[in-house]
This record gives structure tokens, C-alpha cells and sequence, in this order.
């Protein structure tokens, strides 16, 4: 089963509990290589490696089936400020 | 003991150092899903990790990254201005324990992979976003990882020094 965009987002709102996903399949269609954003309170309290650690065990699975993985993750109030600096 | 290659200032050299492996034992069980890493990979990871201040696992090497991601890796070190002398690479690409073990040892899935004084820092998502919010370089500053600026700036006061005096006459 290889992934899609839409299927990892799936699995990526249910599992990190996150309110934005957005994925982008950068493999032209092989489905191997992804980029992602996350926004997830789960974040909350925790630094850089800790957020990555948690997104990397949540999909342990998939990224081992996957040849690039690169994440952005953002708390909710993070993403806002994310979104009025682009905005502004 | 995992081969590994330096940084130069401007460019990359790759100093000789051994690469003994021992690949027979792992080669047989590759089948596995689950694989765990021999007391001797870990110890050699151990070594590698504690071999500079400043160790990189990356795929290729410095001067020739064979990943998107290692090189941009490479490039943010460069731009840091790590100091070669306190710079260890090691390609992961070489050697097929390390490739697996150091995933293991870091618990983390994708190379490359950072090590700051032994501590692991993070792969690339991580160092980029370091680097552009200023963490990175007081973390290599605090590592005194950086290549001293003194003679630089003094070199640079000079040059400005005798070309304002030319200017002056």
C-alpha cells in the first residue's frame, strides 16, 4: 500500500490530534516523498526535538515506508501568528 | 571505527581515517523487519558521535552530499562557519550498520542526523529552522564550534583601514 497526500493527512489529523494538516507529495506521484504542516495543541509545551519525536513515533510506519520525510509543526496560537506575519 | 570526513573553511577535505566492517552477521538477517544494532555498531556509533565537537551522519560527503537534505545540511554548517577542525561527517551511504544502527541509536527515522558535544540535536527540518531563528549559532558558539572571527576582523579593519587612506589622499 503506498501513500497518498490525502491518506497521510488522515492519518496525521487522527493520530496527532491536529486541527490543520496540510501534506504535499514532493515525489512527483511515487508517493515517497512528503512535506508536511501540522497544527496540534498536542505541541504545546514541547521544544523542537520533542515535536518531531512525537510526529516521527506517530508515524514510525510510514516514514520507514517513505524515502524523504520534512515536517512543520505549530501549535495553534503559532499558526495564527504564522498566518497574520505572511498576511501582514 | 566509521570513516569520517572534515570540513575545510572554504571547501571540504576528507581527512584518512579506518573503516573496518562488519557487515556478515547483519547481511544475513536484513530479511527482518526489526533489527537491532550489535554492541559493536553502538560502540562505533558512540566513538563516531564523540569524535568532534560538532558530528554529522549524513548521506554522501561533505564536498559530494548524495541527498537534497544532507547537503542543505552541509550548507547551513558552512554558513555557520563551523570550524573544520571541530567537524566530523560520517556517510552513512558507506557503511550499511551505521546507515540502520545510527537510526536506532538517535531513535530517529531519517538521516541526516546532528550531534552538538555528543547531545543529538535534530535532523534537517530541525536545523534549518534553528538556524533561521538565530539557535543554532548560539548553540555552536556555546559548543565553541565556530571558526574564531578575531583574525578575520582584523584582516577585514586593515584592508578598510588602507582603502579609506587611499581614499584620504
Amino acid at each position: 500500500m503506498s501513500l497518498t497526500s490525502d491518506s497521510l493527512a488522515t492519518i496525521i489529523k487522527q493520530r496527532l490530534n491536529a486541527n490543520e494538516v496540510e501534506v504535499q507529495d514532493m515525489s512527483g506521484g511515487c508517493g515517497q516523498a512528503f512535506a508536511v504542516i501540522i497544527v496540534s495543541d498536542i505541541f504545546k509545551n514541547k521544544n523542537k526535538l520533542m515535536r518531531h519525536r512525537l510526529v516521527n513515533n506517530a508515524l514510525k510506519q510510514e516514514i520507514g515506508s517513505i524515502h524523504a520525510f520534512t515536517q512543520k509543526v505549530f501549535t495553534l496560537e503559532e499558526w495564527d501568528l504564522q498566518k497574520k506575519q505572511f498576511a501582514g | 571505527m566509521f570513516r569520517s570526513s572534515l570540513l575545510t573553511v572554504r571547501g571540504f577535505i576528507r581527512p584518512t581515517t579506518i573503516n573496518k566492517q562488519t557487515t556478515n552477521l547483519i547481511n544475513s538477517n536484513r530479511s527482518l523487519l526489526v533489527r537491532f544494532m550489535s554492541d559493536e555498531t553502538r560502540k562505533a556509533i558512540d566513538e563516531a558521535v564523540g569524535s568532534a565537537p560538532v558530528v554529522l551522519f549524513m548521506k554522501g560527503t561533505p564536498e559530494a552530499p548524495a541527498c537534497g537534505f544532507s547537503r542543505a545540511t552541509i550548507q547551513i554548517l558552512g554558513q555557520q562557519g563551523v570550524d573544520p577542525v571541530k567537524f566530523a561527517a560520517y556517510n552513512v551511504l558507506e557503511d550499511s550498520d551505521l546507515r540502520q544502527g545510527i537510526k536506532e541509536y538517535s531513535e530517529w527515522p531519517t538521516i541526516p542526523q546532528l550531534f552538538v558535544k555528543g547531545e543529538f540535536i535534530g535532523g534537517c527540518d530541525i536545523i534549518m529552522s534553528m538556524s533561521q531563528s538565530g539557535e543554532l549559532a548560539e548553540l555552536l558558539d556555546d559548543a565553541e564550534a565556530l571558526v574564531p572571527e578575531e583574525e578575520d576582523e582584523i584582516e577585514v579593519d586593515e584592508q578598510t583601514e588602507k582603502k579609506s587612506e587611499a581614499e584620504k589622499k
